[in-house]
C-alpha cells in the first residue's frame, strides 16, 4: 500500500510544482525555491513528518523533503544544545543529498563530456 | 504588468504586447499535470522501492531510509544525465522530474559537466551550484527562521 500513497502524493507534489510553471509561470529556480521553503515551514508547523509515515518516497523524494529535513536537523540539535544547536545541526540530517550531488556531479564532469 | 510601468511605454509597444498575448501558445495545463504526476510518481515509486531495500536488508527505518536513497537516486541521476536521458525525460514531463530531488541532482550534475570546459577548479568547482545554489541558500535561510521560532516558543514559551 506504501507503493500505492508514494506514487500519488509524490505524483500531486509533481503537479503542484507543475502548476507554478504554467499558472503562475515561474521559472523552475524559483518553484523549487518555494516548494523547498514550503517544506521547512510544514515541518516547523508538524505536519511534514506524519505525510513522511503515510506516503514514505512519496514525500522524502521531493524537493519538499529537503526543506523539512534541514528543519529536522537544527531542531534535533537545538532540543541538545539551545538557540545554538539551530546552526551547528543544520546540515545534520540533509548532509547525504548534497555530498552525493557533489561527489557525483564531480565523478560525472571527470567521465561524461558536454553535448551539442 | 502593473498600471504603472504600462504608462511609461509608448503606444507601440503596448499594441505590440497586447499582440503578443493573443498570439502566445497556449500551455496545455491538464495534459502537462497528468504527465507531471505519471512521471512524478513513477520516481517516487522507484524511490520507494529503493528504500524499503534500505529498510528491509540494511536496518534502516521509515524515517531514516530517506537519507541512502536520496544519494542512490542522485547516483542514478548520473548515469541518466550523463548520457543525455534526462533531458529528454525533462521535455517530456516538466516539473515531473525537476521537483523530485533527482532534478536537483540533475541540475547540479548538468552544470559541472557543462562548464567543464572552462577547467575544473573555477569550472566545474564553481559553477556546480549555479542552478541549485537558490534551493540550498533558501532552504538553509527558511529552516533556520523555521528552527528558531520554534526553539524559541519551546523554550520560553512555557509550552
Amino acid at each position: 500500500m506504501i507503493f500505492f500513497w508514494a506514487f500519488v502524493i509524490g505524483g500531486l507534489i509533481c503537479v503542484i510544482g507543475q502548476i507554478m510553471f504554467d499558472v503562475f509561470k515561474l521559472s523552475p529556480a524559483h518553484t523549487l525555491t518555494t516548494l523547498v521553503v514550503a517544506g521547512a515551514i510544514l515541518d516547523g508547523l508538524g505536519l511534514y513528518e506524519p505525510l513522511i509515515d503515510f506516503a514514505g518516497a512519496g514525500a522524502t523524494v521531493p524537493i519538499t523533503s529537503f526543506g523539512n529535513s534541514l528543519v529536522h536537523g537544527a531542531m534535533a540539535e537545538a532540543e541538545k544544545h539551545g538557540i545554538i544547536g539551530v546552526i551547528t545541526g543544520m546540515f545534520e540530517v540533509t548532509s547525504s543529498g548534497i555530498s552525493a550531488a557533489i561527489i557525483f556531479g564531480v565523478i560525472g564532469a571527470l567521465i561524461f563530456k558536454a553535448k551539442g | 504588468m502593473t498600471d504603472k510601468k504600462k504608462k511609461k511605454l509608448p503606444p507601440d509597444a503596448l499594441k505590440y504586447q497586447a499582440f503578443q498575448q493573443q498570439r502566445e501558445v497556449k500551455r496545455p495545463l491538464l495534459k502537462n499535470c497528468l504527465k507531471a504526476f505519471l512521471v512524478g510518481g513513477f520516481i517516487c515509486l522507484i524511490g520507494q522501492l529503493i528504500s524499503t531495500f534500505y529498510i528491509y536488508y540494511f536496518n534502516f527505518t521509515e524515517q531514516t531510509a530517506g537519507n541512502p536513497t536520496t544519494a542512490t537516486l542522485i547516483f542514478l541521476t548520473m548515469l541518466l544525465t550523463g548520457f543525455g536521458v534526462y533531458d529528454r525525460i525533462g521535455q517530456f514531463a516538466g516539473a515531473g522530474s525537476a521537483v523530485p530531488v533527482t532534478g536537483f541532482g540533475n541540475a547540479v550534475i548538468s552544470a559541472a559537466i557543462e562548464h567543464k570546459t572552462e577547467g575544473f577548479i573555477l569550472g566545474v568547482g564553481g559553477n556546480i551550484f549555479k542552478i541549485a545554489g537558490p534551493v540550498i541558500v533558501y532552504g538553509v535561510f527558511s529552516a533556520f527562521i523555521v528552527a528558531l521560532i520554534k526553539t524559541i516558543i519551546l523554550e520560553w514559551g512555557g509550552f
